[in-house]
C-alpha cells in the first residue's frame, strides 16, 4: 500500500510544477510584450497545464478514491501541494518570466528524458508526449536568455537580475526526500543528484553565450517537499480555485 | 506618426501537408528568422494546421500596386480565346 501512496504523491509533485506555472504563465495573457510573445506564453501555459491533467488523472486512478483531476486540481488546500518554490514566484518583468521558463525548462527537459525510461508505463508515455513540448520551451527561454543578455545595457542588466533574484528557488528542484528515494529505486523515478551537474552546466554553457554571469549564491530556499510555500501560492489558489469552491461541480 | 517601434514585419507561408504549396497565412513581427519562425509556429499552427513554415522579410515581397489593376488584369476576361473553354471535359476529370 505503501507503494502506491508514494507513487501517489510523486505524482501529485510532477503535475503541480505544471498547473502551477500553467497558471501563473495564463497570467502572461494580453500582458507580453508583443502579442507574437503573448501567444507564445500561453501556448506555452496550456502545455503545462495539459500535462497536469494527464498526470493527476492518473494520480486519482492510483489513489483509487474516485477523485477526478478537476477534484485533485481545484480542491485542495495549500499545504497539500507539492510544486517547486520556483514555479509560483510572481511573473514581475518578461526577463523574469523568461528566467524561470529556463531554469525550469532546463530540469523539466533532463528530468523528462529519464522519465521516457520510467518503469511506469504510464508516467514513461506522458513523459515521451511532453518532452516534445518541453525542448520547445527551453528553445523559447534559451533564445530569448541569449537576445536579452547580448541585448541592449537595459535588457542584459534586468535579465542579469531575473537570473539572480531566481536562483535561490533553483536548488530545491534536486532536493529529493524520502519518497523521491523510493521511488527511484523503483525504477518509477529519477536519480536527481547526477542530474544537478548536467543542469549547471547546460546553463553554463546558455548563460556563456547570452555574456551573462552564472548567479553564484549559496543560500538557497526549501520547503515545498513537506508542503512550505511561499506566500504567492495562497494567492494563485485563490484565484485558481475561485471558480471550483464558489460552484462546486460547474461544468463548461 | 509616431515611428514604428515594432520589430521587422515577415511575411508566413504555411503547408498544410506535404506535397501541397506553402500558402500566404499572415504576418508577424521579429528581430530575424530564428524568431520569425518560432513566432509563425505559434501563431499560426496551434491547431496542427502545418507541416512547414516559411518566413519571408515583407519588404522583400514585390507588389503591384492596385491602381494598376485595369491595365494588369482587367483585359484578360474579354480575351477567350486565353481560356480553354473549347475543349470538351473529359467525363470524371476533376482538375484539368
Amino acid at each position: 500500500m505503501k507503494t502506491n501512496e508514494n507513487l501517489f504523491t510523486y505524482c501529485l509533485r510532477l503535475a503541480d510544477d505544471s498547473l502551477i506555472l500553467g497558471h501563473r504563465l495564463s497570467e502572461m495573457c494580453s500582458k507580453a510584450p508583443v502579442i507574437e510573445e503573448d501567444l507564445a506564453l500561453t501556448n506555452i501555459a496550456l502545455d503545462h497545464i495539459g500535462r497536469a491533467q494527464a498526470i493527476l488523472k492518473y494520480a486519482g486512478e492510483i489513489e483509487g478514491k474516485g477523485r477526478t483531476e478537476d477534484d485533485i486540481a481545484y480542491r485542495r488546500e495549500e499545504r497539500e501541494y507539492q510544486n517547486h518554490l520556483i514555479t509560483e514566484q510572481q511573473n514581475g518583468d518578461f526577463a523574469h518570466v523568461i528566467a524561470r521558463q529556463l531554469y525550469v525548462s532546463l530540469f523539466e527537459s533532463l528530468l523528462y528524458t529519464e522519465l521516457e525510461k520510467s518503469a511506469d508505463k504510464t508516467i514513461a508515455a506522458i513523459a515521451s508526449k511532453t518532452l516534445k513540448e518541453i525542448k520547445y520551451h527551453l528553445i523559447h527561454a534559451s533564445d530569448w536568455t541569449i537576445r536579452l543578455g547580448d541585448g541592449t545595457e537595459e535588457s542584459h542588466l534586468r535579465m542579469q537580475k531575473a537570473l539572480d533574484d531566481l536562483w535561490m528557488y533553483t536548488g530545491e528542484l534536486f532536493e529529493m526526500d524520502d519518497i523521491d528515494l523510493a521511488i527511484a529505486k523503483d525504477g518509477i523515478g529519477v536519480d536527481l543528484t547526477p542530474m544537478k551537474i548536467q543542469w549547471e552546466q547546460r546553463l553554463e554553457d546558455i548563460l556563456a553565450e547570452a555574456t551573462l554571469k552564472m548567479p553564484s549564491a549559496l543560500y538557497m530556499q526549501t520547503g515545498s517537499r513537506s508542503g512550505m510555500h511561499t506566500e504567492n501560492l495562497g494567492h494563485i489558489l485563490s484565484e485558481m480555485q475561485y471558480l471550483q469552491r464558489t460552484y462546486p461541480d460547474a461544468k463548461w | 506618426m509616431n515611428k514604428d517601434t515594432q520589430l521587422d514585419l515577415w511575411e508566413v507561408f504555411v503547408q498544410s501537408k506535404s506535397g501541397l504549396p506553402h500558402i500566404h497565412a499572415g504576418s508577424v513581427h521579429a528581430s530575424d528568422i530564428k524568431m520569425a519562425l518560432q513566432n509563425a509556429r505559434d501563431t499560426y499552427t496551434r491547431r496542427g494546421e502545418g507541416t512547414s513554415i516559411w518566413v519571408v522579410p515583407s519588404r522583400s515581397i514585390g507588389a503591384t500596386n492596385p491602381d494598376d489593376n485595369d491595365m494588369l488584369f482587367d483585359p484578360s476576361n474579354d480575351k477567350v480565346y486565353r481560356h480553354p473553354t473549347f475543349y470538351v471535359m473529359p467525363e470524371g476529370a476533376k482538375n484539368i
